[in-house]
């Protein structure tokens, strides 16, 4: 074998080692959530479904799940109607202060979310306001905006404006032009925008633990105060459910939306 | 404004949203300057005595451990990561490629929890990785992994790998495969054609990459919280304390302004380091 050949063999050995050890963490959690007894062991002595039964019939889980829901539901259509407005905006307008609301919109890439957490905890209690909903849900708008906004902005990119110029000029007026041409063009970019929001906002944990109280909780916010009291696998089988879950719903992305492309990792052509 | 009919109502609401985020940040910085009275939760007058205490040992160590773990974190991501992007955007088999995509991105979105205790179960005294060296008669005592700084990196790689790899493929994919097959044609072996082309080139990816990798890090809180275990402190560790188990808000305000501070100089002092390279990659 010549030293390409050689090259080749290493290269392919090296991504399938990263790749298992990427996946040695769920598919460990999938033999823990189905062992029979509390205390972990490999290989389980038996095997049972009997912490799947538990775990959804754990109270804080299932008021987490709740909770996480009406959040995500609500942050998530928020910070797309927000964001993809303002990505027509920065892409079809030019204005003033456009890059600094942009700048600071962008800024929670970077910004720790603990800090963020907190500044909203802060916030709240200054204006006087109860640890309730509300500032649950801003804290996840601004925390998954820029994923909307920068979702929506490269579909902005990759439109043809000359559709939206011919609607014009045959005498559709610049509502219309939106509704009939723009939106139904951009559908998957926002459709992405959304699901991208959803799923972030869904799993996001450290700045919920700073602003949501004994009855805001949302499931991560639960999964962790159930990891710090007990060690029983229960743990295990909402993992589980959750690995499944999201790797269900990106494999559906992927098949709709191509999630290379949204990811900007392969080229749009 | 004729020609921007839209221009008020879809600024406005992206407006507000980023007056709200500075109201926090505001709020961060000004409780950072207020004096602590033990058993209220209102904050005292303004003093400068919170960033006093942070150059004690105890926090200057904290920092220190915190910036050590973001770097190594970083820069392991990158030496596992960018072989992975390498293959995501060469491979031409489809199928490979969405399998390859499919399976380092689900990781970004299954959240800190979920992944840190995966790895607590991997890692643990009766874990998985104990479980198997012990049944294979390597080890005689489970190995000590959780509860030192060797546990928190693994885990933290594996949450900052797909940001990696997205942000690796990114820049490799605008790189023409022509390049490296005009070198090798040129004479240069496939090692040099990498080292020469391919690498130099994807420089902008592997700064961005690094840089993310470094401020999620820096964000982290479940993974040190849990896997360290008291024994592994970061910076979100000590803000979570002080703000919950002392009440102490405008200490945990003035450590969050100080790494807010640490974060944004490490990555200028990485942009400004770098600007030659990208000068380089930019025709």
């Amino acid at each position: 074998m010549d030293s390409r050949g050689t090259l080749r063999a290493i290269g392919i050995a090296i991504v399938a080692l990263t790749l298992a050890f990427v996946l040695l963490p769920a598919l460990v959690v999938g033999i823990a959530a189905f062992n029979a007894r509390a205390v972990l062991a490999f290989p389980p002595n038996a095997w049972s479904w009997r912490w799947f039964a538990k775990a959804l019939a754990y109270d804080d889980f299932r008021a987490g799940f709740r909770n996480g829901l009406i959040v995500t539901a609500c942050a998530s259509s928020i910070a797309l109607l927000v964001g993809a407005a303002f990505a027509f905006a920065l892409d079809h307008y030019s204005f003033a202060v456009k890059r600094t609301i942009e700048g600071v919109l962008l800024a929670p890439l970077v910004i720790p979310h603990f800090t963020i957490g907190l500044g909203f905890l802060i916030l709240a209690a200054q204006l006087g306001a109860a640890r309730g909903f509300a500032v649950v849900v801003a804290c996840h708008v601004i925390l998954v905006l820029p994923f909307v906004l920068r979702s929506v902005y490269i579909s902005l990119r990759n439109l043809d404006q000359r559709f939206e110029l011919a609607a014009a000029s045959l005498g559709a007026p610049p509502r219309r032009v939106l509704t009939s041409v723009t939106i139904p063009l951009l559908a998957p970019g926002l459709v992405s925008g959304w699901l991208f929001a959803a799923i972030l906002s869904f799993n996001e944990f450290t700045a919920s633990l700073f602003v949501t109280s004994q009855r805001t909780q949302t499931l991560p916010v639960a999964m962790y105060n159930y990891v710090r009291e007990y060690a029983d696998p229960s743990m295990a089988a909402v993992s589980v459910m959750y690995i499944v879950a999201t790797a269900a719903l990106l494999a559906i992305a992927n098949a709709f939306f191509g999630l290379g492309r949204v990811l900007n990792v392969e080229d749009a052509r | 404004m004729q020609n921007r009919p839209f221009l008020t109502a879809f600024v406005s609401p992206a407006a507000l949203c980023a007056f709200a985020l500075i109201a926090a940040l505001a709020a961060v910085f000004q409780f950072s300057l207020r004096a602590y009275i033990p058993g209220s939760l209102d904050p005292g007058g303004l003093t400068l005595d919170n960033f006093i205490a942070l150059t004690k040992p105890l926090y200057a160590r904290v920092f220190l451990d915190t910036l050590w773990i973001c770097a190594t974190t970083a820069l392991c991501t990158l030496a596992i990561g960018y072989p992975i992007a390498y293959a995501l955007v060469r491979t031409t088999n489809p199928f490979i490629k969405s399998a390859i995509l499919i399976i380092v991105v689900t990781p970004l979105f299954l959240g800190e929890v979920v992944r840190t205790y995966s790895w607590i179960v991997v890692l643990g005294n009766n874990g998985f990785v104990n479980s198997v060296l012990l049944k294979l008669g390597l080890i005689e005592r489970p190995l000590q992994m959780m509860f030192t700084h060797f546990g928190v990196v693994t885990a933290l790689v594996h949450v900052t790998l797909p940001v990696m790899v997205i942000m690796l493929a990114a820049a490799i994919s605008h790189i023409d495969p022509d390049y490296e097959r005009a070198a090798e044609s040129l004479g240069a072996g496939p090692i040099r054609s990498f080292l020469t082309i391919t690498l130099p080139l994807s420089a902008p990816g592997i700064i961005a990459g690094v840089t993310t990798a470094f401020a999620w890090t820096f964000s982290a809180f479940a993974t040190p919280q849990l896997i360290g275990g008291g024994q592994v402190n970061m910076v979100s560790n000590l803000v979570y304390q002080l703000g919950f188990a002392s009440f102490n808000f405008p200490f945990a305000a003035s450590l969050s302004v100080a790494g807010l501070v640490l974060t944004f100089a490490v990555l200028a002092l990485v942009r400004a380091a770098t600007r030659p390279l990208e000068a380089v990659t930019a025709h």
